[in-house]
């Protein structure tokens, strides 16, 4: 994924005013959030679990390098390959490599969204592979070209009409001209499509929701079924996954399945959980001869030695986008990079450079509803500030607003000049704004008032009404 | 790659404050996860949640019966009169006219018909492990897929299952799916639609035992 | 800004049976320094308001947010100065929110104040999750007479104010705070509440924008009997 080549500020403009984006957003995430309250409410046992989820992910993380390596040991005994990719330029080598060796010329593709974050699609398509999404949703936004807009519907921006249109344009060559209008039949020639691409695929790529160090396996969760159709009919199976992902027993995976679907989509559980455990074995009759797990570092093993250590419990399943009032109103590709929401403001920078993400963190209003949703109980809100006290510590902070906010603490500190700062200035509001009630206009304060009128104040600061009072008294 | 490998153990261990890998054995997390209460029967619970998902179910008798309802299942979609069945299911007695073969599944079918490992009550779903005799495409590619369920395989608690399979003395099979319900998405335009990839219909022969 | 927020706090706390003082040393929580990075800043400033407020049994303030950051936020700020993290803890201890003081700790249950209408409540986001401010000030307003509460769908959405937030992204500011004026109309309620001034602010400079009639007032105001008076945004009467 590039940096985009326009700001923030640009694509956060488009977006407020894409009527439409707003209605999709408010209809998909407003509907997880009503289904997810809908399986909390139902399951007495949630918040033992979110508890329970938190303490196996900050356990697994403190012993991070004897789970990998146990699960290594898994992977091999069981006929799997793994391999090690410090970066993500690394990880696309090793990918690259692995097909080259298969002689492959079609990739399918399961959802994996560090797939995604080490852009492997483009290295695989320069390198001339035919790579296709299956995700119905990233195989959609594959063929517009487009990031996704949401980490768990990626095309939740597009219209039917715009998906029918991009289905007319690229399955006219497959011999499908007819102009579809309904879903239904969207999704019925989507089937048809993937599944020449599916019976083709030399490799099927997945990610990994979850590693399991006792077994060696791989666990994905798909309602599509297509991650399964991907892994069993290529010839060599690779599965993306960061290192983080990794638990200790299948046991452990359970509560997380409990917690996955729940707070994704509000479902129970997605309709395909499959738990994968290296190539085919002898006897069976179908399966991949070669199985590969790329596990991907890129930054995750630095995060695990400083403040951001919890970030890594993250089990990407969306719920923080969907409870987000600044996600909701500006969608996915806003965020300018592979993951949006509250995860994606604390993880962009963390990856690409808090240098390369400034407005990230601080497009927030800290107001807390993404810690309460999140099942492994990640402090979103504290570790965002942390970055913004990074961004300060390291001159990222643009000048006026470091100026403003030196002022402001300068007469913070200095009672008796806040006081007299405050006795001036109070008036002086009030007055100008006393027939009204409210300021239209003022200076340095166009961010407020250009939708905002400004309420007047009263007319004394409380210090000196409150003292006034209290020498009447005496 | 060897040199990825030990670079990434390094930082792992530099950021974990070690310079080695931990001494000695590592203890597990103490406790166990929180496992959902519920009360009735619980191959009830199972077949209401597995109609709650869209999958559709019957009861019979016994494995006598399978074949009869597999007849009246084809007719009901008119479906092609033939079926890509897993080899442990080789002792049902299928209709004469039915073209029954035991393999893996290809890109033609229309109907497999697979057994299960077992099948949980606490949110639905059906357990099918990969081997010789039970090929996981079955589960899949074909556009109907019948699973016969015993109801001796139910079990309580996802966990229940982990502890069957050591209990068999299974080693790990290539794939365990847990399936609860047909292939669905909502893609587009937020609108639920079955038979996205995997099979459209999901069919359950609950048997009384 | 508005003394008379402040006013009522006194008077429902000396209600309560508390002699209230008003520290004049006291400037501000250091909020804006705390959550724009400025660290330093804001750990001086704590200590100042630490100072200022040592020797008191309780420390009440009509704001979620900035109670909010002396009882969460002040403790972690200093617990590099182990002189200092004492006093923090002591002082997060003896912090309270007003509303949540009077229902949680002093077992106030009713006030003796009327309003004539319906009203619809704003959870401000920081009373809410990080002080749990959410049946107490409903209780207080429910024992209001004349007064009808009725709950708006997302009483616990963020109104967009969320401190520098509002003026360095106006634009998604100013969606979130219309989203929180369209819950308000469809409630009916005439006039809309909440514990902390930065939101009502913010809701109420765009409902006076819009040229809406709807009141909006600091909860406290309403409860101390002072419901009549001019709203936020209102002209104050001659």
């Amino acid at each position: 994924m590039h940096a985009p080549s326009s700001t923030f500020t640009e694509r956060v403009s488009v977006a407020i005013l894409d009527k439409r984006l707003q209605a999709a957003l408010d209809h998909a995430s407003g509907g997880f959030v009503d289904k997810r309250a809908a399986q909390v409410a139902a399951l007495p046992e949630f918040e033992a679990l979110r508890e329970r989820a938190r303490d196996l992910k900050d356990h697994v993380l403190a012993h991070l390098d004897t789970y990998l390596e146990r699960y290594e040991a898994q992977v091999v005994r069981h006929g799997g390959q793994v391999h090690w990719a410090s970066s993500a330029e690394q990880a696309r080598e090793i990918i690259l490599d692995i097909c080259r060796k298969a002689n492959a010329k079609t990739i399918t593709k399961g959802k994996s969204m560090v797939s995604e974050e080490i852009g492997l699609n483009d290295a695989l398509e320069a390198a001339g592979y035919h790579v296709v999404e299956t995700d119905l949703g990233e195989y959609i936004i594959q063929l517009a070209k487009e990031p996704p807009s949401h980490i768990i519907v990626p095309a939740v921006h597009k219209t039917r009409a715009q998906v029918a249109d991009l289905f007319e344009q690229h399955h006219r060559a497959l011999g499908h001209t007819r102009r579809l209008t309904e879903v239904s039949e969207m999704v019925d020639e989507a089937r048809q499509v993937l599944r020449e691409h599916y019976f083709k695929a030399d490799v099927g790529i997945t990610g990994g929701n979850f590693l399991i160090a006792e077994t060696g396996s791989s666990i994905i969760v798909t309602n599509e079924g297509n991650g399964d159709l991907t892994q069993t009919l290529a010839r060599v199976h690779i599965v993306t996954s960061g290192i983080e992902r990794v638990l200790p027993t299948l046991d452990d995976a359970v509560t997380f399945l409990r917690l996955l679907a729940r707070s994704a989509t509000g479902q129970e559980t997605e309709t395909y959980t499959t738990i994968s455990t290296g190539p085919r074995r002898e006897g069976d009759l179908d399966g991949p001869q070669e199985y590969h797990v790329v596990l991907v570092d890129n930054g995750r093993s630095k995060m695990l030695g400083g403040p951001f250590r919890e970030m890594l419990r993250c089990i990407r399943c969306g719920a923080c986008l969907n409870h987000c009032p600044v996600y909701t109103s500006i969608g996915g590709h806003a965020y300018g990079w592979v993951y949006p929401g509250p995860m994606g403001s604390v993880l962009t920078p963390l990856i690409n450079g808090i240098d390369k993400a400034y407005h990230l963190p601080n497009a927030c209003t800290l107001n807390g509803r993404c810690q309460t949703v999140c099942p492994v109980k990640i402090p979103l809100p504290g570790l965002l500030r942390e970055l913004r006290r990074q961004q300060f510590e390291t001159g990222l902070t643009p000048w006026p607003m470091r100026w403003a906010l030196q002022a402001w603490a300068a007469l913070a500190r200095r009672a008796w000049l806040y006081h007299l700062a405050m006795r001036i200035a109070i008036p002086v509001l009030s007055r100008f704004g006393r027939r009204r009630g409210a300021l239209r206009w003022l200076p340095l304060a166009r961010g407020w008032t250009d939708t905002r009128d400004l309420p007047a104040p009263q007319g004394t600061t409380f210090q000196q009404a409150w003292h006034a009072r209290q020498d009447a008294k005496r | 790659m060897s040199g990825g490998r030990e670079r990434m153990l390094a930082q792992i261990r530099s950021s974990l404050g070690r310079s080695a890998p931990l001494e000695g054995k590592l203890a597990p997390l103490a406790g166990s996860g929180p496992r959902p209460a519920f009360e009735g029967d619980i191959v009830e619970r199972f077949a209401a949640k597995m109609l709650e998902k869209s999958a559709t179910l019957v009861r019979i008798g016994s494995q006598a019966e399978v074949g009869r309802e597999v007849d009246r299942f084809l007719r009901v979609h008119h479906a092609a009169r033939r079926l890509c069945v897993s080899r442990a299911l080789a002792g049902i007695a299928w209709p004469a006219d039915l073209d029954v073969q035991y393999r893996a599944a290809l890109r033609e079918d229309e109907t497999s018909v697979t057994p299960c490992f077992a099948a949980v009550a606490e949110s639905g779903g059906i357990v099918t492990l990969s081997g010789p005799d039970t090929p996981s495409t079955l589960n899949f590619v074909p556009e109907n897929h019948i699973v016969i369920v015993h109801a001796s395989q139910v079990v309580r608690h996802f966990e229940d299952v982990w502890t069957l399979l050591r209990a068999n003395g299974l080693p790990m099979p290539r794939s365990i799916n847990i399936i609860s319900g047909p292939s669905r998405t909502a893609d587009i335009e937020q609108t639920i639609q079955l038979g996205a990839h995997g099979p459209r219909r999901l069919h359950i022969l609950l048997l009384a035992e | 800004m508005r003394p008379s927020v402040a006013f009522a706090a006194v008077k429902l706390l000396q209600d309560a049976g508390c002699s209230v003082e008003v520290p004049a040393a006291q400037t501000c929580c250091g909020q804006p320094a705390l959550n724009s990075g400025d660290s330093a800043d804001a750990r001086e400033i704590a200590k100042r308001v630490i100072v200022a407020f040592e020797g008191f049994d309780a420390v009440v303030g009509a704001s979620g947010s900035c109670m909010g950051t002396l009882r969460q936020d002040y403790p972690a700020l200093l617990a590099g100065e182990p002189a200092w993290a004492e006093r923090a803890e002591n002082l997060a201890r003896r912090s309270h929110e007003l509303l949540s003081f009077l229902v949680d700790v002093l077992e106030v249950n009713h006030v003796d104040a009327r309003y004539d209408g319906q009203v619809t409540y704003h959870d401000s986001c920081a009373g809410l999750r990080e002080l749990g401010v959410k049946g107490q000030p409903r209780k207080l307003l429910r024992s209001v007479q004349g007064l009808e509460l009725v709950e708006m769908r997302g009483t616990e959405e963020c109104c967009g104010f969320g401190g520098t937030f509002c003026v360095k992204y106006p634009e998604i500011s100013t969606k979130m705070v219309d989203d929180k004026i369209a819950h308000i109309q469809a409630s009916g309620a005439g006039t809309v509440l909440g514990g902390d001034l930065g939101c009502l602010l913010n809701i109420a400079g765009r409902i006076k924008r819009r040229g809406l009639p709807i009141r909006v007032m600091h909860s406290a105001e309403l409860l101390a009997g002072m419901g009549s008076q001019p709203a936020i945004g209102e002209p104050q009467r001659r």
